[in-house]
C-alpha cells in the first residue's frame, strides 16, 4: 500500500532517473553543469547538504561528470560566480536558495544562452527554470502526525530565519495539526531575524526546552542546521521532534518523529539529467505532493513511532491533498496563516 | 639598635627626573615612623621600592638585617613587607574572606583554603582589635572597614613591617581615630608602622620617628617629640636659591577677580575649599601658599570654569558666576581669563600634538586662527613661532611633537600661549615645577611683566620662596581654609610655615572636616 | 635620522608591513598543511584581485566599502570612542539612501536623486550612531556595548521593514522593488567606454570616487578645522580638552554621527551603486573589516585608503581561490582574512618593542 503510493508520488523523479541512466553514455560529454551554494556554506546540515549529497554528488557517482562547485561568502560573490561559471560554458548551473534571486536574473540576462535551474526563488527570464516547492503540504502532513502522537495537545515549531518562506512551514504545520485536532495548541518561535538564524544550534535548543516547559512534545525544527539543536533537545528530555529539508530520521532513532523532506536534491539532479536528455525546461516548476518535492519520512529508524494507524491516516489525508480535496493555505499568498 | 628597615643610598632616575636621590632610611623594629614630603618629593618611588614594584638603580635594602634584591612585591611580602595602598586594591564584589585569601589562595580548590583563612583570620582580628565581618562584600562596608580588609591582608600574608600611603586621605575624623587605636595595637605586638604622609598633626600625634623628603632627597630625620609642625613644614618647603627679582612697586587698581563664599566638596564627600574669600584687583599678584594637596588644585579648577560652582560665587570684570550661572574654560577665556594649569602634561597640552597644535589649545575657537569652522594651520603655526621667539622656546620647532620638548620649554610655551593672549585676569599654576634654574628666572619676570602691564595674577605655588618674590599680596591655604592673608612685605618663611601648619590652630584641623562632612 | 622620524617610520610603515608579511606567512603554512603550493595561490589570489578587468572591478568595488567603513571608524577613534557599529550604521545607511529614493518623484533627475540618496545615507547612518553617542556622552553606557547591540537593532528592524513593510509585492525574497534607473549610480564598466576604454561588468560603479572624496573630506577635516581639532584633542588627552573649554560630551556625540554617516555611505555602493534596491545583509563584514582597516592605516585617511585596498584584494583574490582551487574552501580564505586581522589588529604592536629596540635606542640620559 505504502509502496505504491510513495512510488506513485515520486513517480516524475524515478523516470527521469531511469531515462538518465539509458541515455549516459550518449550523452555524458555534452554536458558541463555547476553549482553554487547558498551562502550558508555547502555542509550546512540541511538545504545545501541535501543538494550535495541527494543531487551534485548522486549526479557525479553515477555519470561520472564532474561539477563545477562555488561557495560564495557574499551576495556580490554570487553574481560573480554565476557568471564566471556561464562565461566558461557551464550549463545548467543551479542556484541554491532564494537570496540568489537578483543574481540569477542578473547573470540570466548577460548569458542568455546558459541554463539556470534556482530553487526557492523567482527569476522569470526565459532561461531560467524556477523550482518552489509546496513546503505547506509536506508540514501539513507532519502536523497531522505530530497532532496524533502528542500526548498534551501542545506541538512546538521552531523556525530559522523570520521570513515568509519559513512561516508558510509553520502556517502549514499548524493547519495539519488542528485539522487532525482542532483544539491542539501550536506554540511557534522564529530562531532569529539574519541568516544566522539558520546556523545557530544553541539558540534552536534554548527555544525548544522552553516550548518544552510549555507543555509541547513533539517539536518541528525548520531551521536548517539549528535543527540540531531542536533534536538534540528534544532527545534529551525524551520528547519527539521532527526534522526537515533531508530526512534526519537517523540522527536520533527513537524521538525522530519523522522528517519532512524537501527533495531539493533530487530537484537539481533533475535538472543536470534532463540537460543531458536534452529535454530541461524553463519555467516554473513547482514540486508539492503531487510531484514528490516534498513527502514525509518512514524508514526503519522511525518505523516503531508509527502505528499503522497513524500510517493509514497520514497517508489518506495525502491522497487527499493531491487530489485536491484538502486544500492547504500558503502562508505565501497573502502573508497571513489563515484558513 | 635593632632596625627593621635600612636603605642605604637609594638613588633612582626617571629620564630626567632624580625621584630619588641617594637617600638613606633607618627604622627601629616596633617603631612608628613617619615620611612626610611634598607630591612628588619622592615617598612613594622609595616605597615603591622598598615593596618591589621598582628596582634601584643603586643602593641597597636590608630587612630585619638581610639584605635583599627585591625585583617584585612578591619577594617584598615574602621577607615581612605589607602595604596598604591610597586606593585599595579590592575586589569590590568579592567578600572580606575572599580578597584576604587574592593571591594567598593555597591550591587550585579555594573551600580549604577558604576556611583556613578563616581561622588565622579570626586570631588576627582578636590580636589586634580589627574587627570585620568577614563575610561581608566589600563594597557594603565604609572606606574605614575596607582599609582595615587591606590591613588584614597584610598581616595574613605575614607582614612585620606594614607601609601605609596617606591613609586618612579618605577617612572621617572617628575612622582616623580608630586607625590609631590599631597603630597602636600593632605596635604593641611589635609590627614596625611606616605612615607616608603630607597632614603633620597626624605625624605629630601618632609617630616616633619622621623623615622628611624633598625633591627626591631626604631632607632630615627627628626624633617625633622634638620637633614641631612648623619645623617639619618648613623642611618639606625648603629654601631654594632664587634669583634676585626686581620688583616695582605698582598701585594696585580696580578689582577684576572677586571670589565670595566658595566651598567645594569632591565626590567622596570630604570639603576641600571651606568659605573662601579674595578679591585680586588689576597689577596685583596674590600668592597662594600652602603645602600642596591642601586645596590650591581645586581652587584653580573652579575658578577656571573646568569644575562647575557649588556654593559662592566668582565675579570676573562684572559678570558673576554662582552655582545657577555656571561658568566653563570657554567663556572664562572670552572674559578675558587665562589659566596656565598646575599640571601641563595632563591638562595644559596634548603630548602626541605637534608645537603648533599645542599652541592653539583652548583658542582654536579664534577668529584670527580660523575662518569660520575652518581652522588655518598656516596661522596657527605663525601664531606659535611667534610664541616661541617671544618666550625663547627652544628648539622652535613648531613641527616637533609637544612630548619632545623639555619640561621647562614646554612650560615657557603654555605660559606663552596664555600669556601673549593678553589676559586681563591670569591664573598660574606651579609656574616653574620641573623646570631648570634658566628658564626660572625668565618666567619670573614674564610674571611680573603681566602685573606691571596692569594684570591681575593669582599664583598657586608650592616653593614658599617664589611666593614671597612675585607677591604684593599671599593668601594662606591650609586644608582647604585660608588661614591667613597679608601683604608680602609683611611676610617671611617662618609666618608663612606657622600658617601653612595651621600651627596656631589649637583644636585638632580634622574636627573641622568632620563639621563639613557629607555622605558621598 | 632624527629618533622621532624613525619612530614615525617604523610605526607608520614599516610594522604594519611586517604584520601583513606575518599574516601571509601564517597562511603560507596553513596552505602547505593542506596540500597547496603558497606561490601558485598567491599567484592565483593576485590574478584574481588584478589580472582582469572583472577582478580589478570587484577589488575596487570592496575597497570602496572597506574606505567608508574605515575612516568611520578612524574619526571615532579619532575622538578616543571605539565604533564597532559600523555594520548597522552601514545598514542603516542603506535604508536612508533607499528611502531617499522611494520619497522622490521617479523621473528626478538623477543629479538630485543621487545626492539626495547620499544624504539620506548619511543622515541615517549618523543617527543611527548618535544614539550610542549620546548614551556614552549623557549616560555613561560604555560605546563598545551600546553600538554592538545597535548591530542587532539595525538587522532586526531591516528584517521587519524588508519583511513586512517595504518587500516587493507578491515576492517572496526580503527586498523592495528596482530603484527607478536614474537613481542609479553609473557602473564604471558604462563609463570607460566613453573615454575609450574597455572593461568587463563588474559591480564597481562611481561610489569610489566618493570614498576618494571622503578621503580627502576627513582628512581636511580632522586636521583643518576647529571641529576636527577639538575631536582630536578630546580622543588624546580629555583632561586637556576641558581645560580648553572644549565641550566633550557634544564632540561625542557629534564623531559618532560622522562615523555613523560615513558608514553609512556603504549603503551608497552597495544599494545605489550595484544592487538596485533594498535588500537584506548587503553589508555584513564591512563594518568589522573597517576596524582592522582603520586600524592598519594608522586612523590616517591615505593610510585607510592602503589598507582598504589590501582588504579589497583579500576579499576578491580570495573568492578566486576558493574558485579556482578545489581543496580551498571558503572556509580557508575567512580564516586567511582572519589571520592578516589577527596580525594587524590584535598583535599589532607585536614587533613594536623588537624594532625599536634595533633601529631607535632610546638614547641614555646622564645628568
Amino acid at each position: 500500500m505504502k509502496n505504491t503510493l510513495i512510488s506513485k508520488t515520486i513517480k516524475g523523479v524515478s523516470l527521469a532517473i531511469a531515462t538518465s541512466a539509458l541515455s549516459l553514455s550518449a550523452m555524458a560529454a555534452d554536458i558541463k553543469p555547476a553549482v553554487v551554494y547558498s551562502d550558508a556554506g555547502k555542509f550546512d546540515k540541511s538545504f545545501s547538504e541535501a543538494v550535495w549529497n541527494n543531487g551534485v554528488k548522486r549526479f557525479m557517482d553515477e555519470t561520472g561528470i564532474e561539477v563545477k562547485e562555488a561557495e560564495p561568502t557574499n551576495l556580490a560573490q554570487v553574481e560573480q560566480y554565476l557568471k564566471r561559471l556561464a562565461k566558461r560554458g557551464h550549463s545548467p548551473i543551479v542556484a541554491v536558495g532564494f537570496s540568489q534571486t537578483n543574481a540569477v536574473l542578473a547573470a540570466a540576462q548577460e548569458y542568455p544562452d546558459t541554463q539556470f535551474t534556482l530553487l526557492d526563488g523567482w527569476a522569470p527570464e526565459p532561461n531560467v527554470q524556477n523550482v518552489g516547492f509546496k513546503e505547506h503540504e509536506g508540514s501539513f502532513l507532519v502536523g497531522v502526525l505530530a497532532a496524533m502522537k502528542s500526548e498534551s495537545g501542545v506541538l512546538g515549531f521552531v523556525g530559522g530565519m523570520d521570513i515568509p518562506l519559513i512561516s508558510a512551514f509553520g502556517c502549514g504545520y499548524e493547519q495539519g495539526a488542528k485539522y487532525q485536532n482542532a483544539d491542539i495548541k501550536v506554540i511557534q518561535n522564529m530562531t532569529g531575524s539574519t541568516p544566522a538564524a539558520f546556523g545557530n544550534p544553541s539558540k534552536g535548543a534554548e527555544l525548544t526546552r522552553s516550548q518544552m516547559e510549555s507543555g509541547a512534545d513533539v517539536i518541528f525544527a525548520a531551521a536548517g542546521g539549528t535543527g540540531t539543536g531542536v533534536y538534540q533537545a528534544a532527545a534529551d528530555a525524551g520528547k519527539y521532534a521532527i526534522g526537515v529539508d533531508s530526512n534526519q530520521n537517523h540522527l536520533h532513532p527513537g524521538t525522530m518523529l519523522t522528517s519532512m523532506v524537501k527533495r531539493v536534491g533530487e530537484a537539481t539532479y533533475l535538472s543536470y539529467t534532463s540537460a543531458m536528455e536534452d529535454n530541461w525546461q524553463a519555467g516554473p516548476v513547482t514540486l508539492g505532493l503531487a510531484e514528490g518535492g516534498v513527502d514525509w519520512a518512514l524508514d526503519e529508524h522511525n518505523r516503531p513511532l508509527i502505528t499503522s494507524q497513524m500510517e493509514a491516516r497520514v497517508n489518506d489525508i495525502k491522497a487527499k491533498i493531491i487530489a485536491g480535496d484538502i486544500v492547504v493555505h500558503d502562508y505565501r499568498t497573502d502573508n497571513a496563516c489563515t484558513y | 639598635m635593632n632596625f627593621a628597615i635600612e636603605l642605604q643610598d637609594i638613588d633612582k632616575r626617571f629620564g630626567a627626573v632624580h625621584a630619588n636621590d641617594h637617600v638613606n632610611l633607618q627604622v627601629e623594629t616596633g617603631s612608628i615612623h613617619g615620611i612626610v614630603g611634598e607630591n612628588g618629593a619622592g615617598k612613594s618611588t622609595l616605597m615603591s621600592i622598598l615593596y618591589g614594584f621598582y628596582q634601584a638603580d643603586s643602593g641597597s635594602i636590608k630587612i630585619f638585617g638581610n639584605e635583599y634584591q627585591f625585583t617584585d612585591s612578591h619577594e617584598a611580602i615574602a621577607a615581612g613587607i605589607g602595604m596598604v595602598h591610597q586606593h585599595f586594591m579590592l575586589v569590590d564584589n568579592f567578600t572580606v574572606l575572599e580578597n584576604v585569601i587574592l593571591g594567598a589562595e593555597g591550591g587550585q580548590l579555594l573551600a580549604e583554603g577558604l576556611q583556613a583563612a578563616r581561622q588565622s583570620l579570626k586570631e588576627l582580628e582578636e590580636k589586634y582589635g580589627l574587627d570585620v565581618d568577614l563575610d561581608a562584600t566589600v563594597d557594603s562596608l565604609s572606606v574605614g572597614l575596607q582599609q582595615r580588609v587591606e590591613i588584614l591582608k597584610a598581616l595574613y600574608k605575614g607582614a612585620k613591617i606594614l607601609i601605609l600611603d596617606e591613609p586618612t586621605g579618605v577617612l572621617t575624623p572617628q575612622e582616623t581615630d580608630e586607625l590609631f587605636k590599631i597603630f597602636a595595637a600593632l605596635k604593641a605586638q611589635g609590627v614596625t608602622i611606616i605612615l607616608i604622609t603630607h597632614k603633620l598633626r597626624e605625624i605629630m600625634a601618632v609617630t616616633d620617628t619622621v623623615s622628611v623628603m624633598r625633591r627626591g632627597a631626604m631632607v632630615a630625620h627627628l626624633e617625633t617629640p622634638m620637633t614641631s609642625e612648623s619645623q617639619l613644614a618648613e623642611h618639606m618647603v625648603g629654601r631654594k636659591v632664587l634669583f634676585n627679582v626686581n620688583k616695582e612697586q605698582v598701585e594696585a587698581g580696580d578689582v577684576l577677580l572677586s571670589v565670595k563664599h566658595l566651598n567645594w566638596t569632591d565626590s567622596q564627600g570630604v570639603p576641600r575649599l571651606k568659605r573662601i574669600n579674595f578679591d585680586i584687583r588689576a597689577g596685583e599678584v596674590l600668592g597662594v601658599a600652602g603645602v600642596s594637596g591642601n586645596g590650591q588644585s581645586e581652587l584653580l579648577e573652579v575658578l577656571s570654569g573646568i569644575t562647575p560652582i557649588q556654593e559662592g560665587s566668582i565675579q570676573i570684570k562684572g559678570q558673576t558666576f554662582s552655582p545657577k550661572e555656571q561658568a566653563n574654560p570657554a567663556k572664562m577665556r572670552t572674559m578675558g581669563m587665562a589659566h596656565v594649569p598646575e599640571d601641563r602634561h595632563k591638562q595644559g597640552m596634548v603630548m602626541e600634538f605637534r608645537a603648533a597644535e599645542t599652541a592653539i589649545l583652548g583658542y582654536h575657537t579664534d577668529d584670527e586662527l580660523s575662518n569660520g569652522p575652518w581652522l588655518k594651520p598656516a596661522l596657527g603655526r605663525e601664531r606659535c613661532a611667534d610664541l616661541m621667539q617671544a618666550f625663547d622656546v627652544r628648539p622652535d620647532d613648531v613641527e616637533l611633537k609637544s612630548a619632545n620638548f623639555s619640561g621647562g620649554n614646554q612650560q615657557k610655551l603654555i605660559l606663552a600661549r596664555e600669556m601673549e593672549h593678553n589676559p586681563d585676569v591670569l591664573l598660574i599654576g606651579q609656574p616653574t615645577r620641573g623646570v631648570d634654574v634658566g628658564a626660572i628666572e625668565f618666567i619670573h619676570q614674564k610674571i611680573l611683566a603681566m602685573r606691571d602691564a596692569g594684570k591681575a595674577v593669582l599664583l598657586v605655588s608650592v616653593e614658599l620662596e617664589e611666593i614671597l618674590s612675585l607677591s604684593d599680596r599671599i593668601m594662606v591655604l591650609c586644608d582647604g581654609e585660608i588661614t591667613g592673608q597679608m601683604d608680602a612685605a609683611k611676610a617671611d618663611e617662618r609666618t608663612l610655615g606657622m600658617l601653612m601648619a595651621n600651627a596656631q590652630q589649637a583644636h585638632d584641623p580634622l574636627q573641622s572636616i568632620a563639621s563639613g562632612e557629607g555622605q558621598s | 635620522m632624527k629618533r622621532d622620524t624613525r619612530l614615525a617610520w617604523i610605526n607608520g610603515l614599516l610594522l604594519p608591513l611586517l604584520n601583513v608579511l606575518t599574516a601571509f606567512a601564517a597562511t603560507a603554512v596553513l596552505f602547505l598543511l593542506i596540500g597547496v603550493n603558497p606561490l601558485e595561490a598567491a599567484e592565483t589570489l593576485l590574478y584574481g584581485a588584478f589580472g582582469y578587468s572583472e577582478g580589478i572591478g570587484y577589488t575596487f568595488y570592496y575597497t570602496t566599502n572597506f574606505i567608508f567603513t574605515g575612516l568611520a571608524v578612524a574619526v571615532a577613534f579619532h575622538a578616543g570612542l571605539f565604533n564597532i557599529g559600523g555594520e548597522g550604521q552601514a545598514y542603516i545607511g542603506g535604508l536612508g539612501a533607499g528611502l531617499a529614493v522611494f520619497m522622490l518623484f521617479p523621473e528626478l533627475s538623477p543629479w538630485l536623486m543621487i545626492p539626495a540618496s547620499v544624504l539620506g545615507a548619511m543622515l541615517f547612518g549618523g543617527a543611527w550612531a548618535s544614539v550610542p553617542g549620546y548614551l556614552q556622552a549623557y549616560r555613561g553606557s560604555h560605546i563598545v556595548i551600546t553600538t554592538i547591540m545597535f548591530n542587532f537593532l539595525a538587522a532586526t528592524l531591516m528584517v521587519y521593514l524588508l519583511v513586512k513593510v517595504l518587500r516587493e509585492p507578491g515576492q517572496m525574497t526580503p527586498q523592495t522593488v528596482l530603484f527607478p534607473d536614474n537613481a542609479w549610480l553609473p557602473f564604471v564598466h558604462d563609463i570607460l567606454p566613453a573615454f575609450g576604454l574597455e572593461m568587463e561588468r563588474s559591480p564597481l560603479n562611481l561610489s569610489i570616487l566618493l570614498a576618494v572624496f571622503m578621503c580627502f573630506l576627513v582628512w581636511f577635516f580632522l586636521w583643518h578645522t576647529r571641529l576636527g581639532y577639538a575631536i582630536r584633542v578630546t580622543g588624546l588627552n580629555p583632561h586637556a580638552a576641558v581645560y580648553g573649554g572644549i565641550n566633550q560630551k557634544k564632540i561625542i556625540v557629534v564623531a559618532m554621527c560622522i562615523s555613523g554617516a560615513l558608514a553609512g555611505l556603504v549603503g551608497i555602493n552597495e544599494l545605489i551603486g550595484y544592487h538596485h534596491r533594498i535588500i537584506m545583509n548587503f553589508h555584513l563584514g564591512y563594518g568589522f573589516g573597517g576596524i582592522a582597516v582603520a586600524l592598519m592605516g594608522r586612523n590616517h585617511p591615505f593610510g585607510i585608503v592602503i589598507a582598504a585596498l589590501l582588504f579589497g584584494t583579500l576579499y576578491q583574490g580570495g573568492a578566486e581561490l576558493a574558485f579556482e582551487w578545489s581543496n580551498i574552501s571558503r572556509d580557508i580564505v575567512v580564516v586567511m582574512q582572519g589571520l592578516v586581522i589577527l596580525f594587524c589588529g590584535a598583535l599589532e604592536y607585536m614587533y613594536k618593542p623588537t624594532l625599536i629596540r634595533w633601529l631607535a635606542p632610546v638614547q641614555e640620559v646622564r645628568s
